[in-house]
């Protein structure tokens, strides 16, 4: 009837586990019952949960990945605090439970912190930035997001219902074969990873074609904002390469599922082959987290150096350069499995290559700085605070592309610390700058800038604190994923890691404690106009927070940086435009598909990670029917009336207008 | 100008810091005690080295062009159209590029040189070693002596030695950060790696690519002998002990992790070949008899 699930499967004898889920459960609890009793449920279905506008799919998918940042980041901390005291001891976490422990922090950092933060920050931004209404397939969006969420739900249920993987965050043959992972651990990854790998492939579908086929009029590629461009090269890459990981990954199923050798030892299984395929995905999926985060430096060093991005065709190059150089890279990540000099050779300088688009970046955000007149706003700090940062880390990186250097720092925390330099001060740094960049937009009123100060220098710093030392212990030969050690040289530096974990701690703490700040003190963050930045795209030139259609008349583009352009002439006096004719506007009507798949997607996974057959039958057989019914709809759309459209945009003009004159009254 | 300037420093601080980097005897990737080592640090050094003019100036230039440009600077230029010039960018692709090409080129040369396949340059023939990594443990076999090792590699010290790598269970990696390389073991295939000691000591080696629960446990001592001491110690392990037997090596690669290492006087012949064709099976991972218990919770 259940499958493989016993009571067994409760970690009741695990302390740590046992209460660290329990507390989970019981805070989940409580907040479903705040909502509840506040009578909250029919606004959050009716406005977010069905909601397929994409600034709100934006906006969920953020919070989903500021959830899962937290989760990861109590994994990170037991990582080092298991470290700082496992010196000559077991410490506090035995190896079964401490291989999961870094197994979910990277899968829960990379597949639902880093991307849902991205791919929200792309949904909230891209449409906007276009000057359109949505995005092109508003559901599909929706159902993205809703199996996301599922993955990340899965790989979370793993802490009180069995165990998680303790293979690490890519589930490496034969390893993570039956015969040496017989638990349930590799299968929850599994199903978790392949149900929100859909929907990442999805977004990618819906991404690639809005950014290439709706546009504002007037909207030609060579006037897309930075952003914009990089968005289009990410979700390339993800359709590209997202389908390598679910067909890697279905292999592996097969493997353990059905007694397939394709990785095994035996039967002329072949755990190389698995190598080759996971990293052909997994080097795309390094740029897919960070050429985002480098359109959002651009944008946002542009508009706090109140200057037009320098060497706009060099970025658009550079940005495309990556996007194709991303493929033919993949051997780097295993120079060590003895391929021969020429294969390494060449893998390492290809691997080099990318270093020149990626300096070239660098370089032309230093001349947009040039000659700027620099505001120090919180995202901009977070914008150099990343370029200091991540050129130590592409130093590391070009360094780990010689062979004979990675001979010696292949798998070490050297390594780890080299991906943590370009994935916390190029990826998180970004998505903060984002975040704080877009929020106003998003809710109407500007973020603390005190608090999110405090929480640009405990993260600059606390990652220094945390990350050097691993730089250090890894060329004193340390490798990665030790539960313990008896090294007396390496634990004066881990002590230090694990304080910079702290340090960091404390600017996570002061990022919610702005969240928390600035909700109270909304009033006086308020955004009236729309433009708390003095911005350069279209998105700023709407009001904050959008309406459900974005703008009232899609916006005319002559120019690079039009938006800004406009609004210096305004400025300069300039007659504002005459009020449009306002026409009604469809809009896509709210849908509970995406929802209802990802309800199926849950009970389906979690049927088939504990081969419950029954109930993976009946999950699939109500997801079709769920996609039956959205298919057979006949009303996709509503019409908001051309009064109400008119409202919303006079309010916003009479807004603009008001702000002018004061600040004219002021000068 | 900036540029340049910070080149030059970089320049003449490089060594410097390389210097007071080695300072430390505990880095044991920067103290090399073999040729591969060496040759493996000397690439590294040089490729920083290179990188770090560039790297020095460009975070210098950040952070002056951050600063000189804030708002309240009054004094600053403000120049709100500069956002082409041709020779600009021309410098800018043609920085890192030039850079590139050069460590390029370091690259192709150090993996050529450098390939773990590739004997070393020596008067003295090669020891063969043939190296079985298993859950967690590793066995060293002297296949031209018939003795075996577990979790104890015993080499002489100036004579090369020739490693034959294989698994005896899941993938891993074999790596001694003081005599050079690494490289992976899997099962079924074999790899191989050629490293020196140049003198006598004792070096720590490691697994370096997770392998289930006892990774952590799973590293060896490596004792570089003269080559007086090196037959010594020959002599000694054959005149005790047990013999590997094919037996014996299934009963080894249970999954366990031994409290010390232990020898065998001699080795059953072609026992690595029958581990590489899988006459003798790969290890069985966790079972009954080794993991009592905690196979329950996991669904088993």
């Amino acid at each position: 009837m259940l499958g493989k699930l016993t009571w067994g499967a409760i970690p009741f004898d695990q302390p740590i586990p046992l209460f660290a889920g329990g507390f989970v459960i019981l805070v989940v609890l409580c907040v479903l019952a705040f909502i509840t009793i506040k009578g909250w449920i029919p606004y959050l279905w009716r406005e977010w949960v069905t909601s397929v506008d994409h600034k709100r799919i934006g906006v969920m998918y953020v919070t989903l990945a500021g959830v899962m940042l937290l989760r990861g980041f109590i994994d990170a901390g037991m990582m080092r605090s298991q470290q700082a005291l496992a010196f000559q001891s077991q410490g506090y976490l035995p190896p079964e439970h401490y291989n999961q422990i870094f197994s979910a922090h990277g899968t829960i950092m990379i597949f639902f912190m880093a991307m849902p933060f991205m791919i929200g920050l792309m949904n909230f931004a891209v449409p906007l930035q276009l000057g359109v209404r949505d995005v092109a397939f508003p559901t599909l969006n929706s159902v993205s997001f809703w199996l996301t969420a599922t993955g990340a739900l899965l790989v979370n249920l793993s802490l009180v219902i069995g165990e998680f993987a303790r293979t690490g965050w890519l589930p490496f043959p034969p390893l993570s074969e039956l015969t040496y992972s017989p638990g349930v651990g590799v299968d929850y990854y599994l199903w978790a990873i392949q149900i929100s790998g859909v929907g990442t492939l999805m977004t990618g579908v819906n991404f690639v074609t809005t950014i290439l086929k709706i546009h504002a009029p007037g909207m030609t590629y060579m006037r897309m904002p930075i952003f914009t461009w990089t968005a289009l090269a990410t979700n390339l890459l993800i359709v590209a390469a997202f389908p390598v990981l679910t067909a890697t990954l279905a292999m592996l199923t097969l493997d353990r599922y059905l007694g397939f050798h394709f990785f095994t030892n035996e039967g002329g299984g072949n755990m190389m082959m698995f190598m080759n395929l996971i990293w052909i995905w997994g080097h795309p999926e390094v740029y897919i987290l960070v050429l985002p985060a480098f359109g959002i430096y651009s944008e946002v060093v542009s508009t706090f150096s109140r200057k037009p991005i320098f060497g706009y065709r060099s970025m658009v190059m550079a940005t495309m350069a990556i996007c194709i150089l991303a493929f033919m890279v993949w051997l780097h990540h295993f120079f060590t499995m003895g391929a021969g000099p020429n294969v390494n050779a060449v893998f390492g300088i290809v691997s080099m290559i990318i270093a020149v688009p990626t300096g070239v970046k660098v370089f032309n955000w230093l001349f947009t700085m040039y000659g700027g007149r620099i505001v120090y706003a919180t995202p901009m700090l977070w914008a150099i605070g990343f370029m200091v940062t991540f050129v130590i880390g592409g130093l590391t990186g070009v360094l780990l592309a010689v062979p004979p250097a990675d001979f010696m720092l292949h798998n070490s925390v050297f390594l780890i610390a080299h991906f943590h330099n370009v994935i916390i001060g190029g990826v998180a740094f970004g998505a903060f700058a984002g975040y704080t960049f877009w929020f106003p937009k998003a809710f109407g009123f500007r973020l603390h800038e005190g608090w999110g100060k405090a929480a640009f220098w405990c993260w600059f710093f606390g990652f220094y604190l945390a990350f050097v030392p691993l730089y250090v212990t890894g060329l004193m030969g340390m490798t990665r994923r030790l539960q313990h050690y008896d090294v007396p040289e390496w634990h004066p530096w881990l002590l230090v890691a694990a304080f910079g974990a702290a340090v960091i701690l404390a600017g996570i703490l002061c990022q919610i404690t702005q969240l928390v700040v600035s909700i109270r003190h909304r009033e006086e963050l308020r955004d009236l106009t729309g433009d708390p930045w003095m911005g350069r795209s279209l998105e700023w030139s709407t009001s904050s927070p959008p309406p459900a259609f974005n703008f009232a008349v899609l916006p005319q583009v002559e120019d690079r940086d039009d938006y800004w352009r406009r609004a210096r002439l305004a400025e300069r006096g300039a007659a504002p435009r005459a009020e449009p004719i306002y026409k009604p506007i469809e809009v896509p009507r709210n849908s509970p598909t995406g929802f209802i798949c990802a309800f199926f997607a849950t009970f389906g996974g979690f049927g088939m990670i504990w081969q419950i057959w029954w109930l993976v039958v009946v999950c699939l057989v109500g997801a079709f029917a769920t996609f039956v019914v959205f298919a057979w709809r006949d009303r996709t759309e509503y019409e908001i009336p051309a009064d109400e459209v008119a409202r919303i945009d006079r309010a916003n003009r009479r807004a603009r207008g008001e702000a002018l004159t004061t600040a004219e009254a002021l000068s | 100008m900036i540029l340049w300037g910070g080149i030059r420093k970089a320049l003449r601080l490089a060594p410097l810091a390389a210097a007071l980097l080695l300072s430390g005897c505990d880095w044991a990737v920067l103290d090399p005690k073999g040729p591969i080592g060496d040759a493996n640090r000397q690439l590294l050094i040089d490729s920083v080295a290179i990188m770090l003019a560039i790297v020095v100036p460009t975070i210098i230039a950040i952070l002056a062009a951050a600063w000189w440009y804030r708002s309240s600077n009054v004094k600053a230029q403000y120049l709100p159209d500069f956002e082409y010039s041709g020779r600009l960018e021309l410098i800018v692709w043609a920085i890192p590029l030039l850079t590139i090409m050069l460590l390029g080129g370091v690259a192709w040369v150090g993996s050529h040189d450098l390939d773990p396949a590739r004997p070393l340059a020596s008067t003295k023939a090669p020891l063969n070693v043939q190296v079985v990594s298993l859950d967690w443990k590793w066995l060293f076999i002297y296949p031209d002596q018939h003795v075996a090792s577990v979790n104890r590699l015993v080499v002489p010290a100036g004579v090369p030695i020739h490693f034959m790598l294989t698994s005896g269970s899941v993938m891993t990696a074999f790596f001694v950060p003081q005599l050079g390389s690494m490289i992976y073991t899997m099962n079924r295939m074999q790899t191989q790696l050629h490293l020196a000691a140049d003198e006598p000591g004792n070096f720590r080696g490691l697994a370096t690519q997770l392998s289930g629960d006892g990774f952590a446990d799973m590293h060896f001592e490596v004792e570089a002998k003269t080559e007086p001491e090196f037959f010594d110690w020959l002599g000694q392990v054959r005149a005790q002990g047990e013999e590997l037997t094919p037996e014996r090596y299934i009963e080894l690669s249970k999954q366990s992790v031994l409290p010390a290492p232990i020898t065998f006087r001699a080795v059953s012949d072609g026992l690595f070949e029958k581990i590489l064709d899988q006459t003798l099976p790969p290890g069985p991972g966790p079972i009954a008899e080794t993991n009592p218990g905690a196979l329950k919770r996991m669904g088993k």
